[in-house]
């Protein structure tokens, strides 16, 4: 395949970008779980 | 590793986030299969035109979201509760459109490497893509500003609504003024779309799994916002009583 650098950079970037979004907002959740209460969390 | 185990081990998970985080994985997964193995290359474009399976998802997206972010802050200004869930809702899907904006460019930037020779070029769409995601940086900043989050959300909301009026702009400089980068291959005025089979189907793919993604992104999100409130609301509930409780020593 022609420009495969590119091409799996593209990919890999997206990819990576949301995986490594995803994760610093659970990381960011777990830390705060602790000090909130059940009652402020409606989802639950 | 378990693919539910990054939902199940949140505490901003539901049966929800948890069956719409399976999906996008799968999609993702699928897509990432179809745009580089089973696809062909476009006539003109060649092999590169696999990039555009990531491109326009990820700018379909980032539109999606400005605009999911307008409607929510319209809802808190204009709802008889002023609920600030709606405010959370707009803060998280701004944030969300401003990471898939910028890779949005980013992409868009390798792919203009290998079809117009510049990673750049200050372009009409590509300069009203930036103009947006600048004012959409600036929108975070203004959630940031502090206040309670009635402030906060009264005037990040009024922004918001500005701010959302800037993508007809982007969407129409293509058209407006003379610009390198191609027009519309889907949405056309006349009706015709110039992509078919295989190619034309991951990209409807892609549009719909980068949906998806942005939905349970943002459902996630919106609730790590919630948990930010009630964590500051109870230090100040905390500091105020510690206060009081000093007044009534001294």
């Amino acid at each position: 395949m022609k420009h495969a650098n590119f091409i799996i950079i593209s990919y890999v970037l997206t990819f990576g970008t949301i995986i490594g979004y995803s994760l610093r907002m659970f990381s960011r959740a777990r830390k705060l779980d602790d000090f909130v209460k059940d009652a402020d969390k409606p989802w639950t | 590793m378990n693919i539910f185990s990054l939902n199940s081990k949140s505490p901003t998970g539901t049966r929800t986030t948890r069956a719409l985080g399976v999906v996008a994985i799968l999609g993702m997964t699928l897509l990432g299969v179809l745009g580089i193995f089973l696809t062909g290359e476009d006539v003109v474009q060649g092999s590169t035109v696999r990039m555009m399976y990531m491109h326009v998802p990820t700018a379909w997206v980032a539109y999606l979201a400005f605009i999911v972010t307008a409607v929510a802050s319209g809802a808190y200004m204009w709802g008889k509760q002023h609920s600030l869930t709606f405010d959370r809702v707009a803060g998280a899907s701004a944030e969300v459109g401003v990471i898939f904006m910028a890779m949005s460019l980013v992409t868009g930037s390798l792919w203009g490497r290998l079809t117009w020779g510049t990673y750049w070029q200050w372009d009409p769409r590509l300069t009203t893509t930036v103009f947006l995601l600048v004012t959409y940086i600036g929108y975070l900043a203004v959630r940031g500003l502090g206040g309670t989050p009635q402030q906060r959300a009264k005037r990040s909301g009024v922004m918001a609504l500005l701010a959302v009026l800037e993508i007809p702009l982007v969407h129409f400089s293509v058209v407006l003024w003379r610009s390198l980068h191609q027009k519309a291959s889907v949405l056309r005025p006349n009706g015709d779309v110039t992509m078919d089979g295989l190619m034309l189907f991951t990209l409807m793919f892609g549009l719909v799994v980068f949906t998806i993604t942005f939905a349970w992104m943002v459902l996630h999100r919106q609730r790590v916002l919630t948990l930010i409130d009630a964590f500051n609301a109870s230090g100040i509930d905390a500091a105020v009583s510690e206060r009081r409780k000093e007044g009534q020593v001294s």
